[in-house]
C-alpha cells in the first residue's frame, strides 16, 4: 500500500526520530511511504487556543498538501499522533466550513476518512498486531486523552506492545488520567498542569519502568520533560520507536537526547 | 460566519456569584499550594468516581438513556417559550403564583418582597444552585431576613462562613476534622452530652449535632425557599431530589414556599421526567435511586404550604440559548459528574473558578451567563482531556464548547482592541509560516539553531525567557535537532 506520512509539526521539528521510526516501520511491513513536502501543521494549536480564523490557512495548507498525495495514488495518511489525527477528523472540516471554504471542507472530510493514528492503522487497516519488533525493556503505557476519548483507540497500542519480543509491559496506575499537557494549557495554566504532571510522574515511577511510552509525542514531551527534570532515569519513547526497534539499535529516548548529533 | 444577535442581556455584574475576583490561573495557584485541600479533594473525588462508575456500568442501555436525556433537553429548549407558558398556566390553575425574573436583581427583589409580606424574619432553605447564583442569602440579609441553609453540607459552609466549592457536595474541600471544628465553634449547644469539647469527628456524631440544630429551625420556620431539579410543564409539578430529607422538611412544614428555578429546568411531560430520574442519581451521588424525591403541584388545601410562589429566572439563560454551539450547556442537570472526573477540578477545587458553577460545566456555563469577557480565563481552565464529556449524563460536549468559547473570547478581544495582543500577533505569524511550506522549512531551520543554547547537552537551559519559562520552570525541553524530519527524508529520498 502507498501510505503518506504526516509527521505533525511537533514531531517534524522537535523529535524527528519518531517520524523516521514510523516510516521505517511501515516500510518494514512492506508498504511504500511518501512524505508530502508541503506538510506543516494540522491547525489544532490555533483552533484550541481560540484562533479559529487564523487556523484557516494552516488547515488549508494541510488539506492541499495531502490532497495532492491522494491524487498520486496514496491510499491512506498515517500520523504518529492521536491528537493531530483527532483534529483532522473532528475539527478541520468545521474550521473550513465556518470560513465559507466549502469546497476545501469537502476535501478535508474525504481526507479525514483516510487519515489514521498509527496504532489504528496497524491494527484496523493492516490487520497486524505483531510487527516483528524487539525491545528488551520494562515499559509502561500512558493512553493519551485524545487517542483514548476522541479516537477510541482502546487497547490497540497495548496489543501491539504485548507482541513485541523482549518487552516487559507493566500496567500504569490511574492510566486514564490526563498528564496535564493540553497544548497551550501547559503554559497558560502552568501550575495546574504541573500538579497534574506530578501525579502522572509518581504513577509512572511507581511502575519501576525504564520507559514510558504513548502514541503522542506532545504528551511524551511533557511527561519526559518532567522526568528529565527529576533526573529520574525513566525516559519517554514514542510507540512508533518501540515498534520500529528490532533490537539491534538502541533508542536514545525522546526528550533526553538530540536525534541527530549537532 | 453565523449571524449572532447581540441584543440578549447577560447576567448583570454586582449581584450574585458568577464572577470571580481573580483569573483562574492566579486563584488556582493558591489552591494548589494547599496540601490539605488537595488531599481532601483527591480522596473525595476518587470515591465518588468509583461509585458512579459502578452504578453506571450496571445499566446495559446507559448510552441510549444518555442520548434520550440529550434529545429531550434539545427538543425542550427548541420550544422553551411554549413550555414555560404551559407551566405558568398549570401552576396558576393549581393555586400557585408565577413570577418572571429577568435577572438576579429582579429575582432577589421578588423573593425578598414575598418574604417580607409574610412578616417572617427568617427562612429555611433547600439546597439550591439558582439561589446561590443570584446571591439570595445576601439580598435577604440586607432586608433583615435570616436565611438558614438546611442541606448538611450547605450548613457546614454557611456556619464556617465559607463558600461552596462543588455543585453537589458544597463542603467537599473540608474533611471531618475541619467540620468538627466548625460545629464545635458555632453550635456548641448541640454538640451532645457534655460540652463542645466532647464532639468527635465521627460522622454520626456530627450528623446528630446538625440534626438537632436544624430540627429547631424546621419546626419554627414560616417560610421556605427552594430551587427545583425539574418542573413538569403538562401538570405544573415541581420536583426536588435529595439524600437527606431536610429538603422535604422545608417543602412540607412551612406555610409559604417560594421556589426559584432557572427557565431551562423544565421538561414537557412526566415521561420525560422518567429519563432524568434514572440519569441523575447514578451520575451525581452514585446511587441507583436518590433517597427522597419530592413532587408538588400548586397548593393542596389543608396539606403542606398554603401559599406557593414560583420564580422563573433568566439571568443570562436566553443569551446562552441564542448561541448555537454553547446552548448545549443548558442541558445540564447539575449532577456534577464532570467535576468529579475532571483532573483540573481535582487539583484546584471549586473556589478557583470564582463562580458558584465550578468545574468543566462551570467553565462553559459561567462565561456564557455573564458574557465571555467577564469570565475570560475559564474556557482555558481545561486540558481538553474529554473526561467530562464521557461522564456527562446528557452528553454535553463540554470540550467543544470550551474551544468555541476560546474562539469567541479571542474574537471579542480582537474587536475591542486597537492593537492586537502579543499572543494574537504570535499566532498570526505562526499561521502565516505554517501555511507557506517554504517559510515553515526556514523557521524549522532557525529553530534548529536553538540546539546551540544547549551547549551539547540533551536539554535546553531551564532559564528561558517568557513564555517559554512557563514550561521550563518545571519541565525540561529537549535540544532541537539539527534537521527536521522532512529535511532528513528529502536528503535521503530527494524532493
Amino acid at each position: 500500500m502507498r501510505v503518506a506520512l504526516f509527521a505533525t509539526c511537533l514531531v517534524d521539528t522537535v523529535v524527528p526520530q519518531v517520524a523516521m521510526a514510523t516510516a521505517r516501520l511501515l516500510e518494514r511491513l512492506g508498504h511504500e511511504v511518501v512524505v508530502p513536502p508541503g506538510q506543516a501543521c494540522c491547525g489544532q494549536v490555533h483552533v484550541n487556543t481560540g484562533y479559529r480564523r487564523e487556523a484557516v490557512p494552516v488547515v488549508a495548507n494541510h488539506v492541499r498538501a495531502f490532497a495532492g498525495a491522494r491524487r498520486a495514488g496514496v491510499e491512506a495518511v498515517v500520523a504518529p499522533s492521536g491528537s493531530c489525527v483527532a483534529s483532522i477528523r473532528h475539527q478541520q472540516a468545521a474550521v473550513l466550513r465556518r470560513a465559507g471554504e466549502h469546497g476545501l471542507a469537502a476535501e478535508a472530510e474525504a481526507l479525514a476518512g483516510r487519515t489514521y493514528e498509527l496504532s489504528q492503522f496497524l491494527v484496523d487497516v493492516l490487520g497486524v498486531t505483531d510487527v516483528g519488533a524487539c525491545y528488551p525493556h520494562r515499559v509502561t503505557y500512558h493512553p493519551t486523552c485524545h487517542s483514548l476519548r476522541l479516537l477510541r483507540v482502546g487497547d490497540r497500542p497495548l496489543r501491539l506492545l504485548r507482541a513485541v519480543r523482549g518487552l516487559e509491559l507493566v500496567e500504569l496506575p490511574r492510566a486514564e488520567q490526563c498528564c496535564g499537557f493540553g497544548g497551550t494549557f501547559a503554559v497558560k495554566n502552568a501550575d495546574t498542569s504541573t500538579a497534574m504532571l506530578t501525579d502522572k510522574m509518581a504513577d509512572v515511577l511507581s511502575t519501576r519502568a525504564e520507559v514510558c511510552t504513548a502514541g503522542d509525542a506532545s504528551c511524551l514531551l511533557h511527561i519526559g520533560g518532567g522526568l528529565s527534570r527529576l533526573r529520574s532515569g525513566t525516559r519517554t519513547v514514542h510507540l512508533a520507536e518501540i515498534l520500529a526497534s528490532t533490537g539491534d539499535t538502541v533508542s536514545p529516548g525522546q526528550g533526553t537526547a538530540p536525534a541527530v548529533p549537532a | 460566519m453565523s449571524a449572532v444577535f447581540l441584543g440578549l442581556p447577560t447576567a448583570p455584574a454586582g449581584v450574585g456569584h458568577l464572577r470571580g475576583d481573580r483569573p483562574f490561573p492566579a486563584a488556582a495557584r493558591d489552591a494548589l499550594r494547599d496540601g490539605q485541600l488537595r488531599a481532601n479533594l483527591g480522596r473525595a473525588t476518587a470515591t465518588i468516581r468509583a461509585k458512579r462508575a459502578a452504578v453506571v456500568g450496571e445499566v446495559p442501555d446507559w448510552e441510549a438513556l444518555r442520548q434520550a436525556g440529550a434529545g429531550v433537553k434539545r427538543a425542550t429548549l427548541a420550544r422553551l417559550d411554549e413550555h414555560l407558558l404551559e407551566l405558568e398556566a398549570r401552576v396558576t390553575e393549581r393555586g400557585g403564583t408565577v413570577h418572571w425574573a429577568r435577572d438576579a436583581a429582579e429575582a432577589n427583589a421578588v423573593v425578598t418582597g414575598l418574604v417580607r409580606a409574610t412578616g417572617a424574619g427568617e427562612v429555611v432553605k433547600v439546597k439550591s444552585m439558582a439561589t446561590q447564583e443570584i446571591g439570595l442569602n445576601e439580598a435577604l440579609a440586607a432586608a433583615g431576613v435570616t436565611a438558614h441553609e438546611t442541606d448538611l453540607a450547605e450548613l457546614i459552609v454557611q456556619l464556617g462562613e465559607d463558600t461552596p466549592s462543588h455543585i453537589l457536595v458544597p463542603a467537599i474541600h473540608r474533611n471531618r476534622a475541619e467540620i468538627r471544628e466548625v460545629f464545635a465553634r458555632t453550635m456548641p449547644q448541640f454538640a451532645g452530652p457534655g460540652d463542645a469539647g466532647d464532639l468527635t469527628d465521627d460522622p454520626r456524631r456530627l450528623a446528630m449535632a446538625a440534626r438537632a440544630h436544624l430540627r429547631e429551625r424546621f419546626l419554627r420556620a414560616k417560610v421556605a425557599i427552594s430551587g427545583a431539579n425539574f418542573a413538569v410543564a403538562e401538570t405544573g409539578t415541581l420536583a426536588v431530589v435529595e439524600s437527606e430529607g431536610n429538603g422535604r422538611m422545608c417543602l412540607t412544614l412551612p406555610d409559604t414556599l417560594i421556589t426559584v428555578m432557572g427557565i431551562e429546568k423544565l421538561v414537557p411531560t412526566w415521561r420525560d421526567l422518567e429519563v432524568f430520574l434514572q440519569l441523575l442519581p447514578r451520575s451525581s451521588t452514585g446511587e441507583r435511586m436518590n433517597p427522597y424525591t419530592s413532587l408538588w403541584t400548586g397548593v393542596t388545601p389543608g396539606d403542606g404550604p398554603q401559599e406557593f410562589h414560583l420564580v422563573l429566572l433568566d439571568n443570562g439563560r436566553t443569551a446562552v440559548l441564542a448561541d448555537e454551539v454553547g446552548r448545549e450547556a443548558l442541558h445540564c442537570i447539575r449532577c456534577s459528574a464532570c467535576l468529579n472526573v475532571c483532573p483540573v477540578y481535582e487539583r484546584t477545587g471549586g473556589h478557583a473558578y470564582g463562580s458558584v458553577y465550578p468545574g468543566p460545566i462551570g467553565a462553559v456555563l459561567s462565561p456564557q451567563l455573564t458574557g465571555v469577557e467577564d469570565n475570560a480565563s475559564l474556557p482555558y481552565a481545561s486540558s481538553l482531556c474529554g473526561a467530562c464529556y464521557d461522564a456527562c449524563p446528557v452528553a454535553i460536549d463540554i470540550p467543544s464548547i470550551l474551544v468555541h468559547l476560546r474562539g469567541e473570547h479571542v474574537e471579542a478581544v480582537a474587536r475591542e482592541r486597537r492593537r492586537p495582543t502579543p499572543e494574537a500577533l504570535a499566532f498570526r505569524a505562526l499561521a502565516r509560516v505554517m501555511s507557506h511550506p517554504r517559510l515553515w522549512r526556514a523557521a524549522q531551520r532557525a529553530a534548529g539553531l536553538g540546539r546551540f543554547l544547549a551547549r551539547g547537552r540533551p536539554t535546553l537551559p531551564a532559564a528561558l525567557p517568557p513564555p517559554a519559562s512557563a514550561w521550563t520552570r518545571t519541565r525540561d525541553l529537549p535540544a532541537p535537532p539539527a534537521r527536521s524530519f522532512v529535511q532528513q527524508w528529502t536528503r535521503e529520498h530527494g524532493a
